[in-house]
């Protein structure tokens, strides 16, 4: 990504659907490694999140060869921190720090941290984790790139467990009431929490009249379609005067058969056996 | 001491006058701007002013982007709830993130008055204390406020500082500094050390001031940096007079009391009493009737000063094996 001719060169990603379906392969076979050497960490919300994670850092955030710190890019917030490994995963792509480290996650002295800490990991814009606060972070951000008259778009990923937080409700009042336009949340819908299903839990639904209700542009997409995820990126920047939420479908464990849909696989490493068919299935 | 300011409105001036001069400091409040005094700045930069209604969790995360954004955001809302409510939004966000928010909270302590304990933060300086990054700031007056503001708005990092309600007597002249990690020696006195924070820097003023007529010379130090603390001060002041009292609008647990304790409990152990509230939530009142009723006072200074300069005698008079024979007899 970061490639020395385009040094200089604002990178306007042109979005391969093939080669963008290949990098998301890629990522979640990094995260089923990852997590297997760790023996801990967040595999269904992982994998849940990669195609979204994919089409967003390589099919539409607005990066500066050369420069990771340029002050106007599109800015990422993970609020659903606990999906780190995915990020990282991304992370590593765009040259942010040495493969190598992906496997030293989790571990004594890693810069990979159980969950995101901007204080050791290149690339990562704040520490989430504690669920709830993303999307205030994103609010505070699209008024900054407002005030500051720069065109970057801010994006936050939330869980769809993490809306039962009463914080985002607070965000998403905020961000109707100022009107940012040039923040997107895109909502990881997989269905599943720790204790079980959201609808077992507590209810969320109807979710998309709740953000609709709330003032914000709603969409529902395929949350492993790369083209839908890409044509939603696409569509919110045509929405003047409010926040867009994407809703995306996903499926938790995604790319697994044996991990997908499955609660237990929320905050559980594979096995060795679970590890020798994750690679098989994932072609790797 | 004719004169008297309050914190807060001198806050709120402050920031207003720091408004015309840093186009990047930014404000927000939640729905308390004429509390907090927020609104001198929000009549004037409409546009860099964001009131996130109540909601002090979502102020915090607002604020915190902003500083990501590359703004200089002043965050304020009651003591109470910026420390309480959104504590974790603070340490998880702007604390561990080392983020440049600035949280300035008014109505601290017992003298909020008639509102009553759920809206007096007598917590508040230990729930900032204890957060890595954290810088911590209580003023005595309006000067300090003043100094201490615009030394937040040009420091880059995490800030807390408690403003208060009352308008409270000027010590500090208008040429003062303030210097991170310093307190001021505003007495000399070789007795007893009385050490205060906020509105209590006074009140240790008016016990020295009451000590004098009895013929004890107490010394008196600021200590309006709670965090970090001004240890060589603290460790000289206590060294100087072998007694120490400290006082604060606080409880006597996690705020400078604590953190006095601490320092001599490490490095020079030296009687030591603290004035401030013991394991009790406020009340509605009177704000001096509250002082009075918690202990709060320059005569229940001036008594803690007899206490612990009676304790400083006994030590003087009996050497420590002494003191631990009975002990081990008794067993």
């Amino acid at each position: 990504m970061l490639d020395d001719e385009k040094a200089d060169k604002e990178i306007t990603a042109i979005p391969d659907h093939r080669l963008l379906k290949e990098t998301a392969r890629q990522v979640r076979l990094d995260i089923v490694e990852m997590l297997f050497r760790a023996s801990s960490g967040h595999l269904g919300g992982s994998l849940s999140a990669a195609d979204i994670l994919v089409a967003l850092f390589f099919g539409e955030m607005r990066a500066h060869a050369g420069d990771p710190c340029w002050i106007d890019r599109d800015r990422f917030i993970l609020s659903k921190g606990h999906g780190a490994p995915a990020y990282y995963a991304v992370l590593v792509r765009l040259g942010y720090f040495p493969r190598e480290e992906l496997l030293t996650l989790r571990q004594f002295g890693s810069i990979l941290q159980g969950h995101p800490d901007s204080g050791c990991t290149p690339g990562v814009e704040i520490p989430t984790g504690s669920l709830g606060q993303g999307l205030s972070i994103a609010n505070g951000l699209a008024l900054a790139a407002r005030l500051n008259g720069h065109a970057s778009r801010i994006y936050a990923l939330l869980g769809d467990g993490e809306v039962q937080e009463g914080q985002i409700w607070e965000a998403a009042m905020t961000a109707a009431h100022y009107g940012l336009d040039n923040l997107v949340g895109i909502l990881d819908r997989n269905r599943l929490q720790i204790d079980g299903h959201t609808a077992e839990v507590m209810s969320i639904e109807p979710l998309a009249d709740k953000w609709k209700a709330f003032g914000w542009h709603t969409l529902e997409v395929d949350g492993h379609d790369i083209p839908q995820l890409l044509a939603a990126f696409t569509a919110c920047k045509e929405v003047k005067g409010r926040p867009s939420m994407i809703i995306a479908h996903t499926v938790k464990g995604k790319g697994v058969s044996i991990f997908e849909g499955q609660k237990k696989y929320h905050g559980t490493a594979p096995n060795p056996e679970e590890y020798q068919q994750a690679v098989k299935e994932l072609g790797g | 001491m004719s004169a008297k300011e309050s914190t807060r409105v001198e806050y709120g001036k402050t920031l207003a006058q720091l408004g015309a001069e840093n186009p990047q400091i930014v404000v927000l409040d939640a729905d308390l701007s004429g509390s907090t005094q927020t609104h001198h700045f929000a009549k004037i930069f409409k546009d860099r002013f964001f009131n996130v209604g109540i909601a002090e969790q979502d102020l915090m995360g607002t604020a915190a982007g902003l500083a990501l954004g590359g703004k200089i955001p002043f965050a304020s809302t009651f003591a109470m709830f910026a420390t309480g409510r959104a504590w974790e939004q603070i340490r998880q966000t702007i604390a561990y993130g080392n983020l440049n928010v600035k949280i300035v909270a008014s109505h601290g302590g017992v003298t909020v008055g008639e509102d009553g304990g759920s809206h007096q933060a007598v917590e508040d300086l230990a729930l900032m204390r204890i957060l890595p990054n954290m810088v911590v700031l209580a003023p005595a007056d309006g000067p300090e406020t003043r100094a201490m503001t615009r030394w937040a708005a040009a420091y880059h990092g995490p800030v807390y500082m408690r403003t208060g309600r009352l308008a409270v007597p000027v010590i500090y002249g208008n040429g003062y500094v303030f210097e991170l990690g310093r307190g001021s020696l505003l007495r000399e006195g070789g007795d007893v050390t009385l050490m205060g924070i906020g509105i209590m820097v006074q009140a240790c003023l008016d016990a020295a001031a009451g000590l004098a007529q009895e013929g004890i010379e107490a010394r008196v130090a600021s200590l309006g940096c709670l965090k970090p603390l001004d240890w060589e001060l603290v460790v000289d002041s206590a060294q100087r007079t072998g007694a120490v009292v400290t006082a604060e609008e606080h409880m006597v647990t996690g705020g400078l009391g604590s953190a006095v304790s601490e320092i001599l409990g490490e490095h020079c152990p030296t009687p030591l009493q603290r004035i401030g509230l013991r394991d009790t939530f406020g009340m509605s009142g009177k704000p001096e009737d509250l002082l009075k009723h918690y202990g709060l006072t320059a005569d229940d200074i001036k008594q803690a000063a007899y206490t612990v300069m009676a304790r400083k005698a006994s030590h003087l008079a009996s050497p420590v094996m002494d003191r631990q024979a009975p002990s081990l007899a008794g067993r």
